[in-house]
């Protein structure tokens, strides 16, 4: 009985494993997810859709939403000519070129918004330019935009260039001996084979613009119901012993991430793969 | 070579990412690195080696790694788990491996403090067994191991996925048992996936900022991170100390990254 | 470039319009110009302040807000912004558009000055030095007093957790810097030497070093780390009512007089045609109704008329003590001052 199956574990490893893993993952992934939507409710109801309906709540959510609104389609169309660019062709510093799309992957996210400061705050490098022009960036939305396109810069890039690059080239060389023209073979050939790892690139880029802190909240300047996005938001009303309320604001994000993931089970489901890494 | 440039749309997409690419990172990066080296070597040195930069330096690299560790534990058997096994609720699971890297930050860091805090879920009882979780390092490695997670797994998974079980049969039809299957076979086949999602989990975690600043207490010397510490040198206005702790991460966070491409190869050439 | 009638088609035209409306609204950040603008019938300020202010200016805005609209029949919408005062006060060296600031010390609104956005004399602009309300330091100790802490001296004691917050970004933490300082040279009669290890001393039993006041809060109250923290009295009572039953205020038997001064930020009101209304909204602070809602948020109200519910204390002010806060600022707090030095961490 035991040794049936020869690459398989006996019945007991078998449950035992399986029962470590969902002990694992149920301390690790759901007991947080249950205790955001615990704590929001914690005061009732009717605190949780005040805390909501809130004006500096209202406008953190447009806030948010814009930003991510900006940044997510200048990534997308980023990582569409990039991904091109390093699978269709081969040219020097193609390597390199990679690993700059990789860089802010590994770049703190508070870096990430130190890097704008020096830049553009009254005393960076642009500081005299931009005060004689009347142009605010820094604590303004266009600093929050700009750090949050950082930090979302490499996602679709990373999610398209492996696709593309196992699909190679075959069908869109076959194209152009037929005579069409590049946009035509992009619009054509390329799209469709590609579109639900596009869309699950987009997917992840904008949860991650949608949810980002570090960076946003080094350039922000922290105006309440001005430049506050959801995430700063969350942790204003978090400092102000209203955990009901920064718990209410949470789980907007948190559903966002649970539609996030359900989405993702959709395109993977359609596009009939596994899941692939980040 | 040239064989591939009859595809058109080499100068568009070449001269987008490039212009894009530039404004975007580099000439910011550049920014940083230049104000940094306004500083000379000795003000670096000094920087760098006092006490409080050392301590959050220890604590960052230190608990990064016992995170990055555990996640590739846990990751293993979670992924071994996912991939070997069908049981209801699997594909839930599977889907809920990636929550770390979707849910905001933020959102993280309040939630693990309200279930590790004194008076949390869990901080109750391991504070009554003694052992203080959220605002402690301890809370910086539970943050960090959350964070880390899921980048472990999808290494791991499309590397299980594509293992085929002709050496584990043969092995044993040799005698072996599952145990030593798994130690002597399977585990040595997976030794690069295991490094490059360590990595890739410490690499994550060095970073990481708004998970940690609300679990951590951000007490200087104690439980302070780097990235904190680079927040309170700039609200000090100390923006060239800010500039260099900075640029020291940056170097080591290229350095890791370089690392990770090169264990990628490995493991793609490893994989054939 | 041929084009089809297919869904193809459409999803190409919808990304394209989604890139331009990206675009058109990324450009269109750039060029929205200033948060607070002035116009007919609407008008946005940005008070940028302190910490534990948060609460009180909620109520003062609403209540100029109606104030303002009955006398102009404008609408006024005032935004707040709070963090430790010393960061506060870079922010809008840094550009953060403030119609006004009302931080914590004068030495802030001092170093904006000095950047040119606020004239050198902001302090006699209004009446008392521009602070329309005072408050002191107090100790705040668990319930019961475990650590029996009743005054300055017991704050060295082998043992004791003292919170305050970092005097580098923090305003309230530079009052508690001075007023343990103070206490030392009366205790000490003026001998430096005892003075600077009674500091020294008190540095070290201090673990946390938080950039503002409201983070020392949490960590005293909500993290419980800590046997005394030095507050802002109208901090401590907010955590008496935040945290019922958990701790106590002990009064020291000398603190220091805190005037937190406000100013009109006149370089950014003059950009957005806000100087009348930045003015009133200052000038609000100082009568009777604001007066009462300093009282009721825990500081003490400068009109004589409006009865402080706080004890009467005796304290030391900046002024006569430590030649004013240019001099405290410069001896104690820049670069290499005193508190570099004894602090002995950079």
């Amino acid at each position: 009985m035991a040794y049936q199956d020869v690459t398989n574990e006996s019945k007991p490893v078998r449950y035992l494993l399986i029962a470590a893993t969902f002990g694992v993952l149920a301390l690790f992934l759901f007991l947080p997810l249950a205790a955001v939507f615990i704590e929001a409710l914690r005061k009732g109801w009717e605190i949780f859709f005040a805390s909501l309906r809130d004006e500096a709540a209202l406008s953190a959510v447009k806030l948010t939403l814009l930003a991510a609104a900006v940044s997510v389609p200048l990534n997308t169309l980023f990582g569409v000519a990039a991904a091109w660019l390093v699978t269709k062709f081969r040219f020097k510093g193609r390597a390199f070129l990679m690993s700059l799309i990789d860089l802010p992957f590994a770049v703190s996210p508070v870096i990430a918004g130190l890097v704008w400061v020096l830049l553009f705050s009254s005393h960076g490098w642009f500081g005299d330019f931009l005060q004689r022009h009347d142009i605010k960036i820094i604590f303004a939305l266009p600093g929050i935009i700009i750090a949050t396109v950082f930090i979302t810069f490499p996602f679709v890039a990373r999610e398209l260039i492996p696709l593309m690059e196992s699909q190679g080239a075959d069908q869109e060389e076959a194209a152009v001996t037929l005579g069409a023209s590049g946009w035509s073979i992009f619009w054509r050939v390329t799209l469709p084979n590609i579109k639900w790892g596009l869309l699950y690139g987009v997917l992840l880029c904008n949860a991650r613009a949608m949810g980002e802190f570090g960076a946003v909240s080094v350039v922000s300047g922290h105006i309440r119901g001005e430049t506050n996005t959801l995430p700063l938001h969350i942790e204003v009303l978090y400092n102000e012993y209203q955990f009901s309320a920064a718990f209410a604001c949470a789980t907007l994000l948190a559903l966002l991430a649970i539609l996030t993931l359900g989405i993702k089970s959709l395109i993977e489901h359609f596009s009939g793969q596994s899941s692939h890494g980040h | 070579m040239s064989k591939r440039r009859v595809i058109p749309g080499f100068g568009l997409s070449l001269g987008f990412s490039l212009v894009y690419l530039s404004l975007i990172i580099l000439i910011p990066l550049s920014a940083l690195f230049l104000k940094a080296a306004g500083l000379g070597w000795r003000e670096w040195w000094n920087l760098l080696t006092s006490e409080r930069v050392f301590a959050a330096a220890k604590l960052t690299f230190g608990a990064s790694a016992c995170a990055a560790a555990t996640s590739t534990v846990l990751g293993l058997l979670v992924t071994w788990v996912l991939v070997r096994y069908r049981f209801t609720g699997r594909r839930l699971l599977d889907a809920m491996i990636d929550l770390p890297f979707a849910l905001p930050t933020a959102v993280a860091g309040i939630t693990l403090t309200a279930i590790y805090a004194p008076n949390g879920w869990l901080g109750e009882p391991l504070a009554k067994m003694g052992i203080k979780a959220a605002y402690n390092s301890i809370g910086v490695y539970i943050a960090l191991t959350f964070i880390g997670f899921p980048f472990v797994v999808r290494t791991l998974q499309p590397v299980l996925e594509d293992f085929t079980k002709d050496t584990e049969e043969a092995a044993a039809t040799l005698g072996a048992g599952r145990w030593v299957t798994f130690w002597r076979v399977i585990f040595p086949m997976m030794v690069p996936a295991l490094i490059t999602g360590f990595t890739l989990a410490f690499a994550r975690a060095i970073g990481e900022y708004g998970s940690v600043i609300f679990i951590s207490g951000n007490l200087p010397m104690k439980t302070e991170i780097l990235p904190l510490l680079i927040v309170s040198q700039l609200e000090q206005y100390n923006v060239p100390a800010a500039a260099v702790i900075a640029s020291a991460m940056l170097i080591v966070s290229f350095t890791l990254l370089f690392l990770i491409n090169l264990l990628q190869r490995w493991l793609d050439w490893h994989k054939k | 470039m041929k084009y089809h009638t297919t869904t193809k088609s459409t999803l190409r035209y919808l990304s394209i319009a989604g890139i331009a409306v990206s675009l058109w609204l990324g450009l269109s950040a750039c060029k929205s110009k200033s948060t607070s603008t002035g116009s007919a019938n609407g008008v946005t300020l940005l008070n940028v302040s302190y910490d534990p202010t948060r609460e009180f200016y909620v109520d003062v805005n609403a209540a100029f807000a109606k104030q303002w609209k009955e006398k102009s029949g404008q609408d006024i919408e005032i935004k707040q912004s709070h963090g430790g005062s010393g960061k506060q006060a870079r922010s809008v060296i840094d550009g953060l558009e403030a119609d006004v600031v009302t931080l914590a010390l004068a030495g802030d609104i001092d170093s904006v000055a000095k950047s040119g956005l606020i004239p050198a004399d902001w302090a006699t602009k209004l009446p008392q030095n521009s602070s329309p309300y005072t408050s002191t330091i107090v100790f705040v100790v668990r319930k019961g007093n475990p650590k029996a802490v009743k005054d300055w001296g017991d704050l060295v004691n082998e043992g004791v957790q003292v919170i305050t917050p970092n005097p580098k970004t923090s305003g309230g933490a530079r009052w508690n810097y001075l007023a343990a300082w103070a206490w030392a040279e009366k205790q000490f009669a003026g001998d430096q030497a005892k003075v600077k290890e009674y500091i020294g001393k008190l540095l070290k039993n201090v673990p946390v070093l938080d950039s503002g006041a409201r983070a020392a809060t949490t960590t005293f109250a909500q993290r419980e780390i800590g046997d005394v923290f030095l507050s802002w009295e109208n901090e401590a009572y907010l955590i008496e009512k935040e945290f019922p039953g958990k701790t106590e205020i002990v009064y020291p038997s000398l603190s220091i007089l805190a005037e937190p001064p406000v100013a009109v930020v006149e370089a950014n009101t003059a950009k957005h045609g806000t100087q009348e209304v930045a003015k009133a909204y200052l000038e609000f602070l100082y009568t009777e109704e604001a007066q009462k809602l300093a009282d009721k948020h825990f500081y003490r109200p400068r009109n004589a008329a409006v009865a402080s519910k706080l004890p009467a204390i005796e304290p030391v002010t900046v002024d006569q003590h430590f030649g004013g806060w240019p001099t405290a600022q410069k001896t104690h707090f820049d670069d290499g001052g005193s508190f570099d030095q004894l602090y002995g961490v950079k």
